[in-house]
């Protein structure tokens, strides 16, 4: 064992922090940064940095550094490349050891990650891209209560996406009346309505209100229709015990889920909170609320597929992806990306749709993409194309905003999905043929022409803010 | 004006999950959605369950599922010797997924007499 001696000072981060020959090991947690330096710092050490003060480094020697092995502990920023079309960035490769990170712990994960090196001067902007999370490392998290096999099968939903819608108007309902609209909306077709994420326990409904009233309008709707039904009853709160006390209720009324918002309520609360669905046959859904804060900046924050990776990793079934087509943003190949990270078992890496890394989750179960946000019959074949059966196609305004009320809104929805995948399954191209495809299905449905006649103009299309990097 | 005149009433429909919002289909419309599952390399089953315990997870099996199977005119053979066995029954169409252990195709063909 050589012995160092002590030299006090501030050394440059590159002299220990850039290892441009290091070869990642398997076990290696590594991480992809976009980088925006100031002018003048050279690119490796501004990642020497980066990987540095996200790892064991600071600004100054200590003499404590050589009572360990920081050989064994240090981050190492080991390649640079590159921004297509941006030459003021570069992206940062940085491979930390796996002994960093508490097991089972995006929290820890994310506090070294996304820490203090956020705020650092020598850096304009920072933006985490990218995590390859090591299979060894994945084994240590709970992951989705169900994922998607098992939602399915106590379900009874095969062969199609699912179809939901968040009850509408978000805020002032009374419980009874909300619970009527809730009912509504089941009766008429679809599989599962939402809490609107703001909805917790306001003056105008109580949630124990809430969650007794739903509890019956699902119940009901599952025995006129013969269909498995459910709510997911926000259970988010101010603190843990408050949410564990509604979650509790959630399950006493019958609901088969439950929903959180994972970022405002923190991965703490969420991680705990699967854990308990886990144990108690719950399914979770995750809403996130704040994500655009925090993913939307091009040169800034976090990506959306790191949060989607985090949170598969915490725990959900459902999480919220964007719609690609309706009213809030989201790039197509961008947005197929993070969704195959909630599905598959293995993703591999692909610039194409801005995937850094190999990434291989092993046996951790899937989770439901779902796309919600200013969607209408007229957007269903393309939905059906992009998001693929293992998706939740939440229609709000869409469904109750029919002229006849949610029930047949809810019909038109229904019968339109039914359509699409129908044809689909048929070898028709459903995006191209949409109009041919819905025109036909609503001659059998008069819920589904009105439908087509209420929304034919309505369109939003406008550029997306956070592109993926092409030169 | 009320709008009473302008609005339609939506009867809650008994529905079958998966294609219960559309019309009954041809034979030939059966025979594309066969052709569909055979294409993606799922295993196709039969299984018949009394329209009064349509909601059980389990319904009956018809025989076992049918692994291997190719051709189109022996899974319509078995819905119809199925459908004949049971008329009083609601007969669907399995696609069994061995990948993701699920079912990747799932409607009732024929609705029972009850």
């Amino acid at each position: 064992m050589a012995s160092k001696a002590y030299d006090a000072g501030v050394k440059e981060y590159r002299d220990m922090y850039w290892t441009p020959d290091y070869v990642p090991l398997d076990t290696d947690l590594l991480a992809c940064f976009k980088v925006t330096g100031q002018p003048e710092v050279p690119r490796e050490e501004v990642a020497a940095a980066v990987a540095a003060e996200s790892s064991t480094g600071t600004w100054s020697t200590v003499w404590s550094e050589l009572l360990t092995d920081l050989e064994y502990y240090k981050g190492r920023a080991y390649r640079i490349e590159d921004v297509p079309g941006d030459p003021e960035s570069f992206y940062a490769f940085v491979a930390y050891p796996i002994d960093l990170f508490e097991e089972g712990s995006v929290v820890n994960v994310l506090t070294s990650l996304v820490g203090n090196v956020f705020g650092f001067k020598a850096l304009k902007h920072l933006r985490l891209e990218d995590i390859r999370f090591p299979i060894a490392y994945i084994k240590t998290c709970g992951g989705p209560p169900a994922g998607i096999q098992v939602e399915r099968d106590r379900l009874a939903k095969y062969g199609r996406p699912m179809l939901g819608a968040t009850i509408k108007p978000k805020l002032g309902l009374s419980a009874k009346n909300y619970g009527r609209a809730v009912y509504e909306c089941l009766r008429g077709g679809l599989d599962m309505t939402k809490d609107d994420e703001n909805v917790n326990s306001q003056p105008f409904m109580r949630w124990r209100d809430r969650f007794e009233f739903v509890g019956e309008a699902i119940q009901k709707a599952e025995q006129e229709t013969g269909e498995r039904k459910g709510h997911y009853l926000n259970v988010t709160a101010a603190t843990p015990e408050e949410m564990y006390k509604r979650a509790e209720f959630a399950k006493e009324v019958g609901s088969p889920i439950m929903m959180h918002d994972f970022l405002t309520g923190g991965f703490t609360a969420n991680t705990g909170l699967a854990n308990w669905c886990r144990e108690n046959g719950m399914l979770l859904h995750i809403h996130r609320a704040m994500h655009a804060v925090i993913d939307r900046h091009p040169k800034h924050g976090i990506h959306f597929r790191v949060l989607a990776k985090c949170l598969r990793l915490s725990g959900g079934d459902h999480l919220h992806t964007g719609t690609v087509v309706g009213k809030l943003e989201g790039d197509r190949q961008s947005t197929l990306g993070f969704v195959d990270q909630l599905r598959e078992s293995f993703v591999p890496e692909d610039r194409s749709r801005g995937v850094f890394f190999d990434q291989d989750w092993g046996s951790l179960p899937g989770v439901f993409a779902v796309a919600s946000g200013g969607i209408h019959v007229w957007h269903m074949p393309a939905l059906v194309t992009i998001f693929g059966d293992d998706s939740m196609l939440q229609f709000g305004g869409g469904t109750q905003g029919h002229p006849w009320g949610n029930a047949a809104g809810a019909a038109a929805n229904r019968v339109a999905l039914e359509a699409s995948v129908k044809a689909r399954n048929e070898g028709r191209e459903i995006e191209k043929e949409a109009r041919d495809i819905l025109t036909e299905a609503a001659k059998n449905s008069p819920e589904l022409a009105i439908a087509m006649e209420t929304w034919k103009e309505i369109k939003f299309e406008f550029e997306t803010v956070d592109k993926l990097d092409v030169g | 004006m009320a709008n009473g005149s302008q609005t339609g009433d939506y009867q809650t429909a008994q529905t079958l999950e998966t294609f219960g919002f559309l019309p009954k289909m041809s034979q030939e419309e059966v025979y594309d959605q066969i052709a569909y599952l055979i294409a993606q390399g799922l295993t196709p089953a039969i299984e018949h369950e009394h329209p009064s315990r349509s909601m059980d997870h389990y319904w009956t099996m018809w025989k076992l599922p049918f692994f291997g199977e190719k051709d189109m005119n022996n899974i319509i053979g078995e819905l119809e010797s199925c459908r004949r066995t049971y008329p009083d029954h609601h007969v669907r169409l399995i696609g069994y997924d061995n990948y993701t252990q699920s079912q990747g195709v799932c409607f009732v063909v024929y609705e029972g007499r009850g």
